[in-house]
């Protein structure tokens, strides 16, 4: 064997584009809210507006985030993910009625202990549902795109009308809990209780799935998987049970969203999810399928987007978030984090 | 003479229409460096996949220390006792080198003992230690890659071509670590076009052409059989 010098590599320090490269998804979010600044002449209209974004940005990125890891894991594209959104909304909002001595109360502890309870249920019941969705609809069209793309919206289509049968064809229209109504003054601007209640409960699944991924070992093996699932089994681990896992994980976040959403809008319907499904769809494509970081930045941009340019041109609102799918596509198309794959 | 530790005996395999392996037999001793050649496209990479799981025998049986894993899943494969490297390296590039090894030991924490081993053998993994694997340079990758299977004892090590594409002065440091791997009284399967390294880590070669095993003999035998490289492999190894 041929003797040949020691490898000693030399470093340059990158350039500064270089390194700012990584953080410029992070920025978009506090750009878009100093362009918000900037195009809104009221700073009150400019607070409650950001203050609604966020919390709409949150609710979006709980209902997104389990459809995003369930792509990124085992390439599944659950096309009825909507119907956990509905599920969850549905049980969570039965329970809330149940316990109305309790959000009538006017009482901040009970109503929060009564919502706790209802997004408990909520996700109980759509955790139960994503294990047999997964079992009977996703697991036999493993790797068949179409396949899954139509047997999962034929599984939205039967979870909507069982909601249907259950609980009635009628839209239902509730009342948040008592201490959740109505809203603070800050800075002259008056933001919704509910929704401040909607970004620290954001906040806080975020922070938890992020310290899930990153600081244990079930959350090294998705992030592996989720770059190379054949190399994390040869090490050793059982890829099938985390999926399993994750899709029921994801399915009981998507309930917690569902309920969160219900609450927001104050109305509840069999179809919402399936409405929501685009925003999530948008989300989780430029956030970069597969990443949670992504999906958590592309909902905030989602949500501050939709409430900014609804006040400054209503009619551009329905389009807004489309464009912002296509600039971002035409700027990284592979979303705005992009998990690598292996090839 | 013991039980090998590996042995194949009439393997198929199928990917898609394409019939790659028609009847391999092998057997690989154990705490012995066992040398799998023959030109591209053979099957040596298939028939490393096949006996990790990841492509189905549609006939014939792997045997694994006395074990049959031939319809085994993947990691249950892995956890009786196999380390993989494959041809693409398979470093997850998200992770860090630290997160990248965690993950490669499987039955619990990073033996520290260990560790400080791998680190010897590989110096740049302790500096990049914190660095995200998508980083590192090519031969840093290949490092990384051999070292997660040596980070714990594994009854026997397949290894893809660990030099391909590599520089000559990271070939050396493969071929010393995995020197160093097959003086701990490892078993190994190698899978090698580098003759060089073939010849310095082989105790047997076995060589395959068409799918299926042409010859099977000492590495000493053919190293030195010009007439035996150019018949088996239509060229001489030591022109290569």
């Amino acid at each position: 064997m041929s003797i040949a010098p020691e490898h000693a590599p030399k470093m340059a320090q990158a350039s500064f584009a270089h390194r700012i490269g990584p953080w410029m998804p992070v920025l978009l979010v506090p750009m878009l809210v100093v362009l918000g600044f900037l195009a809104i002449p009221s700073t009150s209209s400019w607070l409650t507006l950001t203050v609604s974004g966020l919390a709409m940005g949150m609710m979006i990125f709980i209902m997104a985030s389990g459809l995003t890891l369930v792509f990124g894991l085992m390439d599944v594209i659950n096309f009825g993910h909507g119907a956990f959104v509905s599920v969850g909304a549905f049980v969570g909002v039965s329970v809330l009625l149940m316990l109305g001595h309790m959000t009538d109360a006017p009482s901040l502890g009970l109503n929060l202990v009564a919502l706790l309870v209802a997004v408990i249920g909520a996700m109980i019941a759509t955790g139960a549902m994503g294990w047999a969705f997964e079992k009977v609809i996703v697991m036999p069209v493993y790797g068949h795109h179409l396949k899954q793309i139509l047997v999962t919206m034929g599984g939205l289509i039967v979870v909507e009308q069982l909601i249907i049968v259950l609980w009635g064809p009628e839209e239902i229209y509730i009342n948040r809990p008592e201490a959740l109504k109505g809203a603070i003054t800050f800075a002259g601007a008056a933001l919704e209780k509910y929704r401040l209640v909607a970004v620290v409960v954001g906040l806080v699944v975020f922070a938890a799935m992020r310290w899930v991924l990153r600081r244990t070992k079930i959350g090294l093996i998705v992030r592996a998987g989720v770059q190379n699932g054949e190399m994390v089994e040869a090490l050793g681990y059982r890829l099938r049970m985390i999926f399993v896992g994750v899709f029921i994980a994801g399915s009981a976040l998507a309930g917690l969203g569902g309920v969160m959403w219900g609450l927001y809008q104050e109305v509840i319907t069999a179809h919402m999810g399936n409405q929501a499904m685009i925003l999530i769809f948008i989300v989780v494509i430029i956030g970069g399928l597969g990443s949670v970081e992504g999906c958590f930045i592309g909902a905030l941009l989602v949500g501050l987007l939709q409430n900014y340019v609804a006040f400054l041109e209503p009619k551009a609102a329905l389009i807004s978030n489309i464009g912002l799918m296509v600039a971002i596509l035409m700027w990284r198309p592979m979303g705005m984090i992009p998990v690598v794959k292996a090839k | 003479m013991s039980d090998p530790i590996l042995r194949l005996d009439g393997v198929y395999t199928n990917i898609a229409q394409y019939h790659i392996l028609q009847g391999v037999d092998l057997e690989v001793p154990r705490g012995a460096v066992t040398m799998l050649l023959g030109r591209n496209g053979v099957g040596k990479t298939t028939t490393l996949r096949t006996v990790i799981g990841h492509w189905r025998a549609h006939k014939g049986t792997v045997t694994f220390d006395g074990e049959d894993i031939t319809r085994k899943p993947t990691p249950a494969i892995a956890r009786a006792g196999l380390g993989f490297v494959p041809e693409d390296m398979g470093v997850f590039a998200d992770l860090t080198v630290e997160e990248n090894m965690v993950l490669a030991a499987v039955s619990g924490p990073i033996d520290s003992a260990r560790l400080d081993w791998v680190f010897t053998i590989f110096p740049p993994l302790k500096t990049f230690w914190k660095s995200e694997a998508g980083t590192l340079s090519g031969g840093q990758k290949q490092m990384l890659s051999i070292a997660r299977v040596m980070i714990e004892d594994r009854k026997l090590y397949l290894i893809d071509e660990p030099t391909k594409g590599l520089a000559p002065a990271i070939i050396t440091t493969m071929a010393r670590a995995l020197k160093d791997l097959k003086e701990q009284g490892a078993s190994i399967l190698l899978v090698e076009q580098n003759f060089a390294v073939a010849k310095a880590l082989g105790d047997t070669a076995n060589v395959m052409d068409d799918g299926r095993m042409i010859w099977s003999g000492q590495m000493a035998e053919l190293a030195t059989n010009a007439a035996l490289q150019e018949q088996l492999m239509g060229l001489s190894l030591d022109a290569h």
